[in-house]
């Protein structure tokens, strides 16, 4: 199945890309996806933290992605 | 009683505390957060923000309506830039209107501490011999 990962800030940089589409396995969590992620882009263990949100919502670990779900790398925030 | 706005152009603190008034309230409590001229005592030039803009605008509709139902507050202005700041812009603007002044101050301190720690969006700080994501590394 197909989705789209979006980076921003630092995580657009380590990935040198704003707009990724990826295969992924059936039934794929989003904990898979990190998997990958951090083999793909080493640099992204050196980060504070990356959050992973779903369809514009913060996603744990389990949940399981769909087909064309948008998955935003979300890395230590620094608004305000 | 919620106005959320995330805008690349500059922030407009009267309209902030306009959307707040109302004959009700009895204080309204006001929160700039602005460009430093310094990090750590290095001259910061500028910064450059950027958002993943519609979880943004979610998000800080989630805290807004969070400091309305744990504190006694009435309205909430909830504003945030994007792009390119320079020294003394206002990067955040907080307005929340309250019968009471401990409320007002509750809520808007629960807003910007929020907004700090759950909003997707990033500012990189711009020195003269390079730049930097604020936070990204441990």
């Amino acid at each position: 199945m197909k989705v789209t990962l979006l980076a921003f800030g630092i995580a657009k940089d380590i990935t040198g890309q704003r707009f990724m589409d990826w295969e992924l396995p059936e039934a794929a969590s989003v904990g898979d996806l990190r998997a990958v992620l951090v083999e793909r882009f080493p640099r992204m263990s050196e980060l504070k933290s990356v959050r992973l949100a779903v369809n514009s919502e913060y996603a744990t670990e389990d949940l399981l992605l769909q087909e064309n779900d948008e998955v935003a790398l979300i890395p230590p925030v620094s608004g305000g | 009683m919620i106005e959320i706005l995330l805008t690349n152009s500059p922030l407009d603190t009267s309209r902030c505390i306009g959307f707040v008034s109302n004959d009700a309230s009895g204080g309204i409590d006001l929160f700039i957060g602005t460009v430093r001229n310094a990090t750590k005592g290095k001259p910061v030039l500028r910064l450059e923000f950027e958002a993943y803009e519609p979880m943004a605008i979610a998000e800080m509709q989630k805290i807004a309506q969070q400091a309305i139902e744990r504190f006694s507050v009435q309205k909430i202005a909830l504003h945030h830039r994007t792009g390119i700041l320079q020294i003394g812009d206002a990067a955040v603007v907080i307005a929340v209107s309250a019968p009471h002044r401990a409320a007002a101050f509750d809520a808007c301190r629960y807003c910007i501490d929020t907004l700090k720690e759950t909003v997707p969006i990033w500012k990189k700080e711009i020195f003269e011999d390079g730049e930097v994501w604020v936070a990204a590394h441990p």
